[in-house]
This record gives C-alpha cells, structure tokens and sequence, in this order.
C-alpha cells in the first residue's frame, strides 16, 4: 500500500488517534492498514453504534471513521449522541451508501465530512487532512512521499 | 425484471471488484432463475426495502472466496479463515450500497440491512412479482456470482411523481 506523508498533530506532534467503527471487520482491518500508511495510530475499534460511544468516551480519539449501516444502532445516530457529549468530535463517516439524504443527514447530526466505500487512501487522506484542519500537521519527513 | 434496476448493480460491480482487485473484470452470463436459488460457496445476503423490495445475494465458490480475500488481505488465508467470510460480506456491502446509492439518485428511496452471510443450501423461490437475475462477473480471482430479486413496491402515482409527471 502506499505511504503518505504523515499527518500529526499540532499541538504535541504525535501522530492523530483514530477511532474505527464498522460492523466489518475486513472494513476495519483495511481502514486499519491506511491509518498506519497515514502515519496514525489505532486508538479503538468499534462493531456497532453502542460501542463505539462508550470507546469514544475510553480512547478520546482524534477522528473518527464511521460506517453507516449497523447492527443495534446505526452510525449516523451514534455519530450524533458522540457530538452531543463532545462538539469537538470530528467523525468522518465511511459507508458504501452515499446518496445525497444520506449524506445531509449525517452531516446536519454533527458529521464533519462523508467517504463513499470502497474507500481510496488518497481521498480519505485528503479527507483527513481537511478535518484535523489547523489542529494537524503534515509532517514531512526524510523517505517518505505522498 | 427492468433494466433500470439491474443496471446499478452490474455498474457497481465493476467498480468495486475492478478497484479492489486491482484488475479489470467482464460480464459473464446473465440469466433468470426459476428453480430456488442453490448457493455455490460462501454468500452475503442483502435485503433492501422501500420503494424496491428485495434480497440480493453475493456468492462466490470457495476457492474464488479465498482468492479473493487473500488477494484484499495482502496475505494467503486459509479456507477456514472468518477473514474470508467477512471480506465477501463486505464486498457485497459495498456493491449493494453504491447500486443502491445510483439508485436513490433516480428517484428510488429505501434502506439496506446489513448483509448477513448466507448458511443454507438453499434460498426462496422467486415469486411471479419478484424474479430472480443471475449475474456473473469473471474477475482474475474467479467467478462472481450475483442474484438479485427485487420488486417494485410504490404506487403508480409515488411512480409517476417520481417520474415528474
């Protein structure tokens, strides 16, 4: 898989934690290997809406990525009750259903930005970079190339 | 069953099969079911409903299944993996949710479950307002079977103000 430039955080220079949430395993381990291309670190991973709240509240993560369609409760309600208890949260949603009522919805519920599956780690890339906004740093480093 | 409907599916094939196993891929046979539906190896099953109602199932055989998921895995899995069940599962997820989403964008609106893999031998016999299209796709990891049944379920007149008339 390519490697990108790394994205870190600003403020300590760590890399940005990340928080997977998918009812897919294969879906998590494979967003799990474009974190570690983006120089990220994997703070939690999550099977449903439930969980991913109470590991949001464990792991305090950077970014989120958020599937849609769950079992128990879906990820755009989830990404809701996360942003309700923490308006900082920044949730990227990562779901294979894209259409337009989907995509307003999560982002009127407090989503910051929306991947269609199957996702390219150039786009979600970009995606992140956008989000973490002034709060990431693009750390250019000896070797490595975008 | 109409084109409009089958159309999607076959488009998201392509993209997800041909993006995910970094090679192009062909339309094999197509042809109606009759008989109940016999799975070939491992399948994911998708229902959807709302303005169309239906199942789709996504159905490789076990050596195409283990190909496939090694291939997106990185690494050779063995049969028995749960890896190879999941990766069919979300194959199917993705296919289904981009048909679904081209779909949406020509005036359908409905849900999708989230796929379920299918464990018996055999599935539902088409009904007479629900026929069954069977789609293969021949990838450089084998044969790709997709069976989708689906039914319109809105009104003539939901129909015609879809259509804007």
């Amino acid at each position: 898989m390519e490697q990108f430039v790394p994205v870190k955080r600003s403020k300590d220079g760590q890399p940005v934690r990340y928080l997977v949430v998918d009812d897919s395993v294969f879906a998590r381990k494979n967003l799990a290997q474009m974190i570690e291309t983006f120089g990220g670190q994997l703070a939690g991973e999550a099977g449903d809406g439930m969980t991913a709240i109470t590991e949001y509240e464990r792991t305090n993560p950077d970014i989120v990525l958020m599937d849609i369609t769950m079992p128990q409760m879906e990820g755009i309600e989830a990404a809701e009750k996360i942003v309700q208890q923490h308006p900082e949260a920044r949730i990227v949603m990562v779901s294979s259903v894209g259409y337009q009522e989907n995509i307003v919805a999560a982002l009127q519920r407090g989503a910051r930005h929306f991947v269609q599956k199957p996702v390219k780690p150039e786009v979600l890339y970009e995606v992140i970079k956008y989000v973490m906004g002034e709060d990431g740093t693009v750390a250019h480093a000896a070797g490595a190339g975008a | 069953m109409k084109m409009e409907l089958i159309q999607p599916f076959i488009n998201a094939a392509d993209a997800v099969l041909a993006q995910g196993l970094q090679s192009p891929m062909s339309i094999g046979n197509l042809s109606m079911e009759e008989e109940a539906y016999r799975r070939k190896g491992v399948a994911a099953l998708i229902w959807v409903s709302g303005d169309i109602e239906g199942r789709i199932v996504f159905d490789l055989d076990p050596e195409t299944a283990v190909r496939v998921a090694s291939r997106l895995a990185g690494a050779e899995l063995p049969e028995s993996d749960e890896l190879v069940q999941e990766t069919v599962c979300e194959l199917a997820n993705q296919v289904i949710g981009n048909a679904v989403t081209s779909l949406n964008d020509q005036g359908f609106h409905f849900r999708v479950h989230p796929p379920v893999l299918h464990t018996s031998e055999h599935g539902p016999k088409c009904s007479e307002d629900t026929e069954a299209l069977v789609m293969c796709f021949e990838t450089c990891s084998g044969n790709v079977f997709m069976n989708v049944a689906l039914r319109y379920n809105r009104s003539p007149q939901a129909e015609r103000a879809a259509a804007g008339q």
